[in-house]
This record gives C-alpha cells, structure tokens and sequence, in this order.
C-alpha cells in the first residue's frame, strides 16, 4: 500500500465518486459570468470566504491601531501627541505649549471599537466566516453551501455592519465609548457620556446586522455540514475543523438572539421610555421617572451571548489546530472522539458559566456558587484537549513551517491563558482579580493571541487553496516568532500589574497612589505593542504581495493532506470539482498507518485493513 | 513631514522584509530542497527547545521578581481578615497551576523539538489510548474538585451578611460620576431612608429629612474606619454602574442605580501600621515624587485607596477617595467631631420638612447658625423648651 499518484486519485473519482449531474446544466456558472458577480455579489462560497477573510484584515488593522494609540496614551501619557492631529483631528487635544494629548472620550471611544472590532469582526466574522465557508464544502465534499444566496446575504450583511461601524468612527460626538460590553445604564442614557449617544445608536444598529449575519452564515453551516456530504463521509469521519465549525454555528444560532433581545431592549430604554435596565437614576442634575428595572439584567443577557461567544471565537481555530497540528506532525490526531466529545461538553457548558463574569455585580452570592462549579468543570475538556494535541506532537514526524509553528504557539497560549482562567473561574479570587488588568491579561492570551494564532495558522496552511500560491516562508517565520515572544512580552506583565491590583479601563493611573507605581512595566507594554503591530504589517504585506507574486502551487496537494480540498484542481472553479464527486472510505487521519505516510479519504481500505478508530 | 517620514520607514521596511524573504527563498534553491528543509527543521527545533526553556525560566524569574505585587506576599498582604483566605487560595492556584504549565510547556516544545522532521521517518501511529486519556480526564477533574471546594467554602463566608445580633458598623457608599460620597449613620447607628427624587443641590444623596434616622448621619471626606471591627458598606449608585473597590482590602463589589448591594469585611491592620510594613521594602524608600529626591518616601505618602473598578463614563479613572483605618480609641474621637448633615445645613431652613416643628431629643442650639431663615415662632417654642 502506498499514497496515491495523481492519476490513481483521479481513476478513484471517476470510478468511485458520486455523479451529481451538476455539470449537465451549468447551473450556477450563469450567475457567475460578469466581474460584479463573480467578486461582488458572489455566491460561491470561495470567493466569499475570501471576501469575509479581506474584510476582517481591513479591521484587524485598524483595531490594532486603536490600540497602540491607547497603548501610547498608558505607556507615555506625558508624550506629545501633537503629532497624530492629522489622523485624529479634535480628539487630540492642544495645549498652550503645543503639547498634545489624547481627549478621555476618545480614549474611552478607542478601548470600546477596539474590543468591539477584534472581537466581533476580526475573530468571529473573519475567523470563522473566512474558514467555514472555505473547508465547510470543500472537506466534506459539497459542490457549494446549501444556500449560495443566503451565504451572500451573510457576507453583505457583515458588510453593512461595518459601514455603520464605520460611519460611528467619524461623528462629531465620536462612537460608543462604554466598553464592548455595553452595560447599561452608562450605554442608556446620552447624559452619562458623549459615546452614548448618536455613537451608540449606530453601534447597536451595526452589531444587529452584524448578528444577522452570523445567523444567516450558521444555519447555512449547519445545513451544508449535515445534509450535503458526500457519499461515505459519515459523521465520524468528518475532519475535526468541520466538528468545530458545526459546534460553532449551533453555539452561535443559541446565543446571538439572546443578544438581539438584550440589544432591542436597551433600545426600547433609549428612545421609548421604558425601564427595563433603568431604575432610580439621577443624572445631569434631573432625577429621571424610570424605577423597576435592573442593569444586571442586561449583564445576564450579553453574557448568556459573551461566554458562549469566546467560544465562538475559539472553537473553529481549535478546529485548524488540530488539522493543522495533525498534517504537519504526520501523524493522527491523538483522541479524535475525546476531541469531538470534549467540544461538545464545552459547548455545552459554555451556556451554563455565564455569571462568572458577574461574580461582583451584585448577583446572589448563592448563584455563583453554581457558575463557579461549572466554570471550573470547564477546565476539564479544556486540559483534555491541551494533552491531545501535545500528545499528537508525540512521536511526530513534524514538519516546521509558518502554519505548523503558529499551531504549536496556539497550544502554547491556550495554556498558559486557560491556567488563569482558573484562577477568574474561583469567585473567591475573582473578587480581588475582576476588571483588573489580570482580566486583560488572561482573555487576550486565551482568546486574543490564541484565536489570532489559529487564524494565521489556517491561513499558511490554505492560502495555497485559496490563492494557488505559497505565502513567503521566511516571512511567515519572523511573522511567528516575533509575535510568539512578543505576545507573551505584552501580557505576561500585565498578570503583575493585575495582581497588583490596578483596574482596567483607566485613563491615568498617577491619581493613586497604589496603581501609579507601575510606569517602567507600562512603558515596556507599549514598545512591544508597537513592535509587534509592526510585525503584523509583514504578515499583510506577505499576504497580498503573496496573492500575485507567490510561489506557485505545483502540485493538487501540497501538504500531503487526506482531506478532500486537496483532490480538487489547484484552483478549483465553482463546483469544486470538474468531474464526479469523490467518495469518502475512510477517516481524515490516517497518518502514519502501517508505515505509510499518508492514505487521502478516497482511497478505500486495503484488503485486510482495518478501520482506525472505532465506528467509522 | 512627520507622517512622511513614517510612511517612507513603512515602505522601506517592507520593501527590506520582501528582498530578505526572496533571498532567503533564492538561497534555498540554490542549497536543493532536502538540504535547506533540514537546516531549517534543525534550526528551528532549537530555537523551540530554546522558546520553551526560556518561557519556563522566564515565568519563573518573573514570579520571583514580581513576588511583592502577589497577593500575599510581602508588602502585598491582605488588610482584611477575609482577605488572607482570598490571599491563600490564590497561592493554592499558583501553585497547582504553576505545576500544570510547566509540565505541560515543556512536554509541548520538547515533542516539538525531539521529534522534528526528517524525510523518511516513521512516525508512531497512536490514534488513541484510552487509558491514559481516562487518567488525563480524571485527575484535572479532582484537583478542580479541590479548587472548587475550598473556593466556595472560603466564598460563602466571605459573601455572607452580617447577622442581627452581631456587633458591626454600617456605612453607605454612594458612587455618581465621578466622584463616592460616604454616608455614616451617626449616634443612632443607623442610615436614615433616602429617596434619589428628593436629590438636589442642598441634599446631594436625597436624604428623606422625615425620617428622624437621617438626622444624625453625617457625610464623610474620607472612609475611616477602626481596626478590628465588622463593617458592613451598602454600595449604591445615583447614575450609572460603578464599583467599590478597596484593594488592599479584597473589597470589590458594584454600584447599581436601583439595587442597593453590599460588602462586609473587617480590617485588621491599621493604615500606620501597614505603612511601617511597608517601610522593609527597598521600592518603597525611594522618593515618592522622582522629580524631588529628598522629599517624602513612597512608604510616607501611601494611603489606602477607594476606586472605581467599573467602567463609569470619562471620570473613571479619578473616583478616588482615602481610606484610613486606625485605632478603635481614634475613630471614637474622629467619630464624635463629625457634624450631621441635618443640623448643620438643612435644620429650619427651606429645605427642611419639619421645619416649625420639635423634633424629639433635639439639641436645642443647633438651628442657631441657620439664623437667617429661622420662623419666629419655632425660637418662641424652644425658648420655652429651655425654661422646662
Ligand atoms: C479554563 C477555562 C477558562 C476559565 C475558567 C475562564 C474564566 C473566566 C472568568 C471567570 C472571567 C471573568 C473575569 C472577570 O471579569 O472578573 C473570564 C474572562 C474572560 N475570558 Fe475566560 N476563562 C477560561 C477560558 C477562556 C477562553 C478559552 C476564552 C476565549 C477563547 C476566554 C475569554 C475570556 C474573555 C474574553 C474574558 C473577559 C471579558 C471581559 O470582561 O471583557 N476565557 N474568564
Ligand atoms: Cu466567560
Ligand atoms: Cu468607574
């Protein structure tokens, strides 16, 4: 037994694979004619990942750009930043010396879209909207999502959140500016400050369509993922990125609404009257007639949507690790069903932890002791899954490059922030650790920089599938090592500073005297903030001087992946695949087996051989 | 000219970073593929191995350097007696956690590193071992178990509040942007009913001057408080959410419009007493102002601090309040200097509800200073009280 040739792989698809008459009629090729609809109004799910992809760079950047704009502002608020005027205009603030500083609405503002942006457009909607409607068809061998039309709604409705995002950035009155958690009754009432007013206003719009769009997309992902996969291509032999995108989509379909409800009545309490998170306010020097309502409310409906949410975030890029991990380790991944079952036990929890984040806001203390067993329990799967992936290391044959070691450095991160996380999840600690830096810390390793890990990860590893051309390997290289050390350079300090005591979200720190200690530590953050924003301008620069002047793809797979993405041409066109469909005999993780280095889930058993894991 | 400068480093060093890459591509070629896949496997196997040990010493070095911003450790001790249990199961997780990532750090770079590619190498093909995932299942779910138990058990006496019978103080804090007014119950030991539409310029916190138990509280500049004894903060807010937080005290709790919550602790160590401990720690003899070298030390001018710890609009970062704990003796005399709100601003003027009337046990002379908009006939009537 060995791999299969190219022409074996093609005999195999014309013989064994399923003739769905999808080229008798050209269905589908005649919408896709003109430059408008073959990029724009595009229902290929294809050119739509790559539209959600392109999308969420645009807003990486300019949600890392917020950020060393307020990291400036921490590290050095004494500096002069006259010099941002002409990007900033009013919001910096000119002194009579011609010193300049930053306005504390604008840094407020700043903090707010750049939680907002990150976490929203970059890691769900470019995480998971570029690589479910990538691998979704292609891994399981469907000629396109079950819905090409609604997959396009999705993309422009994102679309459309962006620009009303977008159009807040520039107000007079600048955008949302109470965190991107929104709590009421700051995010209410236009008196409490300048963000919540018209600010407010378009970012609720925005983040409505933006949770439109992600409903359109996972039900769509659902969908494909159980109705549309090829013959043999039982549930037990799905890939485990598609395990993850199924997962994330049902977590997704949950949630999001319970946010829109959130959402729609905190707009009924700014412009109808009513009271559902107001009572007993006194503000702007008028008392106000609403009473009966409770700002925890709030907190409980955009947590039940938060927790579930970084999950959202992290599931599809535990997905690409774990393929990623597997590919490049030639080896099977270690415990396929323990991965599955451990997912879905996160998923399942993650619906039942969310008051962990209101351990101090005046919940019963009761309750939390309830949130706090089941955060804990979370700790479970989630060391399950670190042991599996280092156990697929074990033994490996791992082959080092941009994707394999961005995968390594996701394992790394999810430690080192899932080991903090238990200290958040004890609400005994938590009292003295909520909303100080330590929080910071924690979520950015766990969710920020690991999520950001498995998204650039993917994209080494299926830019050749996207573009039909490498990304620069030696770039890709520095691009990992310098944000490896860098990352952990940024947050690692910031636990200290946490523990320390310091809260978040402030402007200054020198009116006490027990957070002002900290400026060297600051400093030190923000130069490396900056380095590493730095950084990641290489990787946009590898990545569209990549797209035209890459090296070429040669051959249909050149990783020497089971999964069927790489049976199709090396620029597949709509349809995926010019002839049959293949079919599917075996599991995606036959690695190694018997000595060969690799058997593509097309191939059918050898006489003899056994399936390798159970119920396949 | 700034902006251009910039723009032209971003595009030289892009223009740098693509030569270097299309050298190195080059440099490749010309070495053949075999050779340069496995200098840059061996490399970077190293620089893994390298990473990892680095990663583990580095944590290590900086938990060391850093011990003194860990809770509680040296000057970063607890002064609260709930918060040494806060402080200890923290310690519990440092180290279980501590033990979980070294192990699991280094096994990750040394797989990494032990088995790095090289063509033809047969791999180990293990796609399971349930055994060994079951004991990987089990045991982080019983050392949670033990974090979990000795977490709540510390939780639900810390959260508890304080009984009827017991002997404790009870303050207010109220938190507006961007600013805490702290509201003491005065003699009668008890906060008098505010109501937030009887706010206004003269009665920032809406006291209701009907009920007599608002009559004796007074509102103070600072938090003080004495050693040793329960004390019970109501936290609420007139405006938007905001946060009690004491840090040296493990105090954090939010201020929400409309729903009254609160926190009971007991400070243990007096602000005097915490500063001589701080005193033993180099960082805290160095000047507190680096722009004046001989003026106060850092151990001289550190307070213990009430701020915001939820997000509150602009001011933030500013809502900050001194907090001073001293003996029982001091806090009775402090105690007994505070004027009540009531008596000294609002008694018989406009504002005032009873105004013309006697209030039971009244000091008689304390409506004096409000002279000028005393009625003539509540003099008459207390000039009478006094002939009794
Ligand atoms: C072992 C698992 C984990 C535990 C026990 C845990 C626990 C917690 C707790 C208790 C908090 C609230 C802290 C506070 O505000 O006081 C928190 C915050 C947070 N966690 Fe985790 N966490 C875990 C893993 C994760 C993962 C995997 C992610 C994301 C991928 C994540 C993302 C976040 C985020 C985004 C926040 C902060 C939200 C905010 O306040 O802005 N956590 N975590
Ligand atoms: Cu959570
Ligand atoms: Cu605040």
């Amino acid at each position: 037994m060995a791999a299969l040739t190219h022409l074996e792989e093609e005999k195999l698809i014309k013989e064994q694979g399923y003739n769905d008459h999808f080229y008798d009629h050209h269905h589908g090729d005649k919408h896709q004619m003109g430059f408008i609809t073959k990029y724009i109004f595009c229902q290929d799910h294809k050119i739509i990942a790559k539209q959600f992809l392109i999308t969420g760079i645009i807003w990486a950047i300019i949600g890392a750009g917020m950020s060393v704009i307020f990291r400036l502002q921490l590290g050095f608020p004494e500096a002069d930043m006259a010099w941002l005027r002409p990007l900033l205009g009013k919001w910096i603030v000119v002194n009579d010396d011609g010193i300049g500083s930053l306005d504390p609405n604008f840094y407020y503002a700043l903090v707010t879209m750049h939680g907002t942006i990150i976490v929203f457009f970059v890691l769900t909607a470019g995480l998971s909207g570029t690589f479910s409607n990538l691998l979704i068809p292609l891994q399981i061998g469907a000629r396109d999502m079950a819905s090409g039309f609604l997959n396009m709604l999705s993309y422009w409705f994102f679309f459309l959140s962006s620009v009303v995002m977008l159009a807040s950035l520039v107000l007079s009155t600048g955008p949302f500016s109470g965190g991107w958690t929104a709590y009421p009754p700051l995010s209410a009432l236009p008196q409490a400050s300048q963000g919540s007013g018209t600010g407010m206003t378009l970012w609720l719009i925005s983040l409505t369509f933006f949770v439109v769009s992600v409903l359109l997309g996972g039900v769509n992902y659902i969908t494909t993922i159980l109705n549309l996969r090829t013959k043999g291509m039982t549930m037990w032999r799905m890939p485990l990125t598609i395990w993850a995108f199924l997962i994330t989509a049902i977590i997704g379909l949950l949630s999001f609404p319970v946010l829109v409800a959130g959402f729609f009545l905190l707009m009924f309490d700014r412009g109808m009257g009513t009271s559902f998170y107001l009572s007993e306010i006194f503000i702007g020097g008028q008392a106000l007639d609403n009473v009966g309502g409770s700002p925890v409310l709030f907190q409980h409906l955009f947590w039940f949507l938060g927790h579930p949410e970084v999950y959202i975030i992290i599931l599809p890029a535990m997905g690409l690790v774990s393929e990623i991990l597997s590919v490049h380790s030639r080896k099977p991944i270690f415990g396929y069903k323990a991965m599955v079952f451990s997912m879905l036990a996160i998923a399942f929890l993650s619906f039942i932890v969310w008051a962990h984040h209101m351990f101090m806001a005046g919940v019963n203390p009761f309750i939390s002791n309830f949130f706090v067993l089941f955060t804990l329990i979370i700790a479970v799967p989630s060391a399950v899954k670190v042991f599996n992936w280092i156990a697929t290391l074990y033994g490996g044959n791992v082959r080092f490059n941009s994707a394999s070691l961005f995968a390594i450095g996701f394992v790394s991160m999810f430690i080192s922030g899932g080991l903090t996380g238990i200290f958040l999840g004890n609400s005994t600690i938590d009292i003295q650790q909520h909303d100080t830096y330590f929080v910071v810390a924690h979520f950015h390793i766990v969710m920020g920089i690991a999520a950001f890990f498995g998204m650039f990860a993917g994209i080494y590893n299926w830019f050749p599938k996207m573009y039909g051309r490498f990304m620069n390997e030696t770039l890709g290289q520095i691009h990992f090592w310098g944000t490896l050390v860098g990352a952990y350079l940024i947050f690692g300090p910031m636990h200290y500073i946490g523990l320390a005591g310091v809260p978040r979200r402030y402007f200054r720190f020198d009116s006490f005297e027990t957070f002002k200690q900290f400026d060297a530590l600051n400093q030190f953050i923000t130069v490396c903030a900056i380095i590493v924003f730095a950084l990641q301008i290489l990787f946009v620069v590898n990545f569209f001087y990549s797209i035209w002047k890459g090296k070429k793809v040669t051959s249909k797979n050149p990783w020497e992946s089971n999964t069927l993405e790489w049976t199709t041409p090396i620029k597949p066109g709509h349809g995926n695949w010019e002839g049959n469909i293949p079919s599917v005999n075996r599991w995606a993780y036959d690695y190694g087996k018997d000595g060969v280095d690799f058997i593509p889930q097309i191939k059918p058993l050898a006489e003899g051989e056994q399936h390798s894991e159970l119920h396949q | 000219m700034t902006g251009f400068i910039i723009l032209l480093a971003i595009v030289l060093v892009v223009v740098i970073s693509v030569q270097i890459g299309k050298i190195v591509e080059l440099a490749n070629k010309i070495r053949g593929q075999e050779e340069s896949e496995r200098i840059n496997s061996d490399r970077t196997a190293f620089w893994l191995l390298v990473f990892g040990i680095a990663l583990i010493l580095g944590t290590i070095w900086s938990c060391y350097h850093y011990k003194n911003f860990m809770l509680g450790y040296g000057p970063h001790e607890a002064a609260s007696i709930h918060g040494k249990k806060v402080d200890s199961i923290f310690n519990l997780t440092v180290i279980i956690t501590g033990i979980v990532f070294v192990l699991t750090q280094v096994a990750l770079f040394y797989f990494a590193f032990k088995y790095k590619g090289r063509p033809g190498k047969k791999v180990l093909f293990i796609p399971h071992n349930n055994k060994l995932e079951f004991y990987w299942t089990i045991t982080p779910a019983i050392v949670m178990t033990i974090l979990v138990v000795s977490g709540l058990m510390a939780w639900n006496e810390i959260m508890a509040d304080v009984k009827e019978d017991e002997d404790f103080i009870e303050i207010e804090a109220v938190a507006y942007q961007f600013a805490w007014d702290i509201r003491y119950p005065g003699m009668d030991h008890k906060l008098g009913t505010r109501n937030y539409k009887l706010i206004s310029g003269t009665n920032g916190l809406g006291m209701d001057w009907t009920d007599p138990k608002t009559h004796d509280d007074f509102i103070a500049d600072q938090i003080v408080l004495p050693k040793g004894k329960k004390v019970r903060v109501r936290i609420t807010s007139k405006d938007v959410l905001h946060n009690f937080y004491l840090p040296q005290f493990r105090v954090k709790m939010d201020a929400i419009p409309g729903l009254p919550t609160y926190f009971v602790f007991t400070p243990e160590k007096t602000l005097e007493e915490y500063k001589l401990e701080l005193r033993k720690y180099p960082e805290y003899l160095e000047p507190s102002d680096p722009k004046d070298p001989f003026g106060p030390k850092k151990w001289e001018t550190f307070t213990y601090e009430l701020g915001c710890a939820e997000l509150c609009g602009i001011g933030h970062y500013s809502m900050r309040k001194v907090v001073k704990i001293v003996s029982p003796e001091e806090y009775e005399q402090w105690f007994n200097k505070q004027k009540s709100v009531y008596f000294s601003t609002v008694r018989n003027t406009v504002d005032d509800p009873n105004k013309g009337k006697i209030l039971a046990g009244e000091p008689v002379n304390t409506s004096v200073e409000t002279k000028d908009k005393v009625d003539t006939t509540v003099i008459i009537l207390k000039d009478s009280l006094n002939k009794k």
